[in-house]
């Protein structure tokens, strides 16, 4: 691999997606497990366990697609614009969840909580959804036309692939949000949740499964890259070792290496991903000669140097702030009276 | 109804809803450092009581200025893909800038802010509630250069030609500080720190009239006061310095401000009118003559260039800029009024007890909202046909595989999204001034031990 300013901010702007996935990931799977709990301080529990950090989580996927802006427009034109309707419902999704979140302990009314942890349950749901098919496509490959554009239409990005792809991606984050959730609760709600989450791997790995053989049968060009280089099977092993210890760190309670397995496991995943689509960012099919690669899809070197200085002043700072905020709301979650 | 009106009514609805939120986040977020501060420095359980009540509020605005930022994130690629290809080489980094800079930061410290009162010690909260209010303005920064850049563009070069033409940096301090920005952020922020001021005055003088919290409320007016004065003298100098560039960098824009036909003659100030654009001329307005001229040149008899030296196919609408941009000068001058006889009234010991005075107050919550609103609708509709300022049209900027059914769906559901929010938005907010200040918070709690 030559490394190159283009290659540079293929994997950064991969960085910043994963600490999305990471970050995220967690608050959209405890979304996805809201329902699952009765009563109403069991809700405000889970709240307020992604109270005070989602906000500075959803950061990653904004100032993400901030640098795909910057870095690859022609990726952000091409991919936001042909993902059009699906694009708008994962922003209604995400306004949805965050008012949620907001609104819904500001009133005692049964009726009021209930139609907020439903729009917070479902919101989560469809946003991992979502964000799973548009990796699928691009994964699978869409079809662009010489000018980069998108032909497909709503309904194509529907396909069996990108859905298996979406479906997975909920089941990683319902895992994922478990895990954390086992953190950050006590006493009889622990217990239970302990429960769901082999429930939540059981559901995860299965999809996983369908997911690797539907890329490896139908997405040989996900494989060319890393057939062609071995070593990066150590990855995928990587992968198959974080997955596989998650349920042998929760049976012996050790419940922050349970979650870190878990971080692991998604950091593993979507290096997998980068990799298996490097060079390309948007994979054209039927014709490969339109697809968008890191190449022609970049804005000038000028622009992607500048955008290194900026991210090696910002990085460091942003991540101090993230690491600070997460230890001073380290520990169980207690209900007080600033709590949503 | 054709794509590019739709994606030009999508993009209006869903910025000037956002705009309603971030000049509150950024005046309260001045106001709240005050207040901390003083009480950090007093001691006094008053002031503690004011933070926390407005900090409250500042969570409540913060929520729903965040749902609707991101979705202005996406719009540049949704709608206006073939503009987001054009601009991304430079437009990209200060998007990129404001993430990294000024969200993470925000968004962080707001945790400590909301959640963190017995968490941390309370020269940590204080910190964290400056890197907020320090935030905010920052989110201002990078998103006014973006705008800034393409009123004004600087410091670039287009490369490749027909589909595929793009700008490219060649200087980046150019491109920041381009021959808009400075005026445009310094405005921008004075009537985000009006905002702020007249929110809180507004409610504070209600209490007064209601005969609640009077502690409360008179200490916050001080407060506010001061800054609204500020502000809105200053939004006066930095709005004139914006109107004198205009002259050099879009003459076309000033013209249509002041519905000034002449291809080049002095310039008369219309105090109000009505544009008739088939005649080329203003109805029923009162105008002082010559004093555009001297705004801009300090001389009233040198000309100013007019509408006429533009084909009408690359004229902005006038009379729609005209209405907005007077409407605006007139709430600033409103404003400035408000605020110096608050000062003097201050001075001569009645500002507490005039009932008429303190109904202005109520009201005047409604001023810098509206400015601000018109300003936007003014500088954006006076850039037209143009997306960047002579380089692209708007209607080549759009998307090219959105369909005109794909926006009506997402602009009728934007449209129901946004008016349910709002709704429940005022609702909460009044809930939370009916309920008022705690009185729990006048006394002053062991922080951490
Ligand atoms: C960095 C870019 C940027 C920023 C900071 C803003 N805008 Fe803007 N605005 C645009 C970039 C833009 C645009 C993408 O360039 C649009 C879309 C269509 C057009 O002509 O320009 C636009 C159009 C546009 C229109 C419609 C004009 C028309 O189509 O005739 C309105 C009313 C506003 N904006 C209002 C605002 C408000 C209230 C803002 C305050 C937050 C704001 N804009 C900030
Ligand atoms: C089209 C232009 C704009 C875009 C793309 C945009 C984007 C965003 C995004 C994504 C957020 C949410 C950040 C988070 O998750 O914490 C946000 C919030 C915010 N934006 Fe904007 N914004 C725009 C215009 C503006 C303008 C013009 C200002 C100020 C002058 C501004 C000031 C803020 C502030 C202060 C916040 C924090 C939330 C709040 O205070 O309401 N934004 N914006
Ligand atoms: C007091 C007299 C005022 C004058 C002479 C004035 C002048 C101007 C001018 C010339 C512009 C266009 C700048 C451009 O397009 O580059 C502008 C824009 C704007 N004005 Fe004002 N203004 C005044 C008061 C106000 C008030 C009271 C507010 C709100 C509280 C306000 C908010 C805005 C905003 C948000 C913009 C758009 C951003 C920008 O272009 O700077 N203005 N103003």
């Amino acid at each position: 691999m030559n490394i190159d300013l283009n290659s540079i901010w293929f994997s950064l702007v991969g960085v910043l997606f994963a600490g999305y996935a990471i970050l995220d990931g967690f608050d959209l799977g405890v979304g996805a497990l809201h329902l699952f709990t009765r009563t109403d301080e069991e809700r405000r529990i889970l709240i307020n366990s992604i109270g005070p950090v989602w906000d500075g989580n959803e950061v990653w996927l904004v100032t993400g697609g901030g640098a795909l802006f910057a870095a690859f427009p022609m990726v952000y034109a091409t991919a936001f614009s042909g993902f059009y309707l699906a694009m708008m419902f994962l922003l209604f999704a995400l306004i949805f969840r965050a008012v949620a979140i907001e609104f819904r302990s500001k009133q005692p009314h049964k009726w009021w909580r209930q139609m907020w942890d439903i729009s917070f349950s479902i919101s989560s749901m469809v946003s991992g959804l979502l964000i799973g098919v548009a990796l699928g496509n691009i994964a699978r490959g869409i079809p662009l036309d010489a000018q980069f554009e998108y032909g497909g239409g709503f309904f194509n990005l529907l396909n069996p692939y990108a859905v298996i792809v979406g479906l997975t991606t909920v089941a990683l984050f319902m895992m994922h949000g478990a895990i954390y959730l086992v953190l950050k609760t006590e006493g009889a709600l622990h217990e239970r949740i302990r429960g769901w989450v082999n429930n939540a791997i059981i559901l995860f790995v299965i999809f996983y499964i369908a997911t690797t053989m539907a890329t490896l049968l139908y997405i040989p060009h996900m494989m060319e890259y890393i057939k062609s280089h071995p070593i990066l099977f150590v990855v995928a092993f990587l992968n198959m070792l974080a997955i596989a210890n998650i349920p042998r760190e929760i049976h012996l309670r050790y419940d922050r290496r349970a979650f870190l397995s878990s971080c692991a496991s998604i950091l593993a995943l979507l290096t997998l991903f980068g990799i298996g689509m490097y060079p390309y960012m948007i994979y054209s099919l039927p014709n490969p000669e339109h697809s968008l690669t890191i190449y022609n899809a970049a804005s000038s070197q000028k622009t992607l140097q500048i955008m290194l200085i900026i991210a090696a002043m910002g990085m460091p700072l942003a991540l101090t702030y993230t690491i600070a905020i997460y230890r001073i709301f380290r520990g169980k979650v207690k209900l007080e009276p600033t709590s949503y | 109804m054709d794509l590019l009106l739709l994606s030009r009514l999508q993009f209006a609805l869903t910025i000037a809803f956002h705009y309603i939120f971030p000049p509150l986040s950024i005046g309260l977020g001045i106001i709240l450092v005050i207040m901390e501060g003083t009480y950090l420095k007093t001691g006094n359980p008053l002031y503690q009581q004011m933070t926390r009540f407005w900090v409250k509020i500042f969570g409540l605005i913060f929520a729903i200025g965040v749902a609707s930022g991101i979705v202005m994130e996406f719009q540049f690629g949704t709608n206006w893909s073939t503009y987001s290809r054009y601009v991304g080489d430079v437009f990209g980094s200060a998007l990129a800038a404001e993430g990294i800079f000024a969200f993470f930061l925000e968004s962080g410290f707001l945790a400590i802010l909301l959640f963190g009162w017995n968490r941390v010690s309370p020269k940590w909260h204080f910190f964290s509630t400056i890197m907020v209010a320090l935030g905010a303005h920052f989110s201002a920064i990078w998103i006014i250069v973006a705008n800034s850049w393409q009123q004004t563009p600087a410091g670039y070069h287009i490369v490749g030609e027909g589909l595929s033409a793009r700008a490219e940096i060649v200087d980046f301090w150019q491109l920041v500080f381009n021959p808009s920005t400075i005026d445009r952020l310094t405005h921008t922020y004075m009537g985000a720190w009006q905002a702020g001021a007249f929110f809180v005055l507004s409610v504070s003088a209600f209490y007064l009239l209601k005969k609640k919290y009077q502690d409360f409320a008179k200490a916050s007016i001080k407060i506010a006061l001061i800054i609204a004065v500020f502000a809105s003298l200053m939004q006066l100098v930095t709005g004139h310095s914006s109107a004198s560039t205009l002259a050099d960098t879009q003459p076309a824009k000033l013209a249509a401000f002041e519905a000034h036909y002449p291809e080049s003659a002095p310039a008369p100030l219309y105090l109000f009118g009505w544009v008739d654009e088939d005649n080329e001329t203003v109805i029923l307005g009162p105008k002082i003559p010559g004093f555009l001229s001297y705004l801009v040149h300090g001389d009233a008899s040198k000309p100013v260039t007019g509408l006429r030296a533009f084909s009408p196919d690359k004229r902005p609408p006038v009379n729609v800029v005209f209405q907005s941009y007077h409407a605006m000068v007139a709430i600033g001058m409103g404003l400035i009024a408000i605020a110096l006889i608050g000062l003097f009234f201050w001075w001569r010991k009645i500002l507490f007890e005039t009932r008429w005075y303190l109904w202005a107050l109520v009201l005047s919550v409604l001023g810098p909202q509206l400015g601000n609103q018109l300003g936007w609708l003014s500088a954006e509709v006076g850039r037209q046909p143009y997306i960047v300022y002579n380089l692209l049209l708007t209607a080549d900027g759009l998307s090219k595989t959105v369909t005109a059914g794909e926006v009506i769906t997402s602009l009728i559901l934007f449209g129901i999204i946004y008016i349910f929010l709002f709704a429940l938005f005022i609702y909460l907010l009044n809930e939370k001034i009916q309920h008022g200040p705690s009185e729990e918070d006048l006394i002053i709690k062991g922080h951490r031990a």
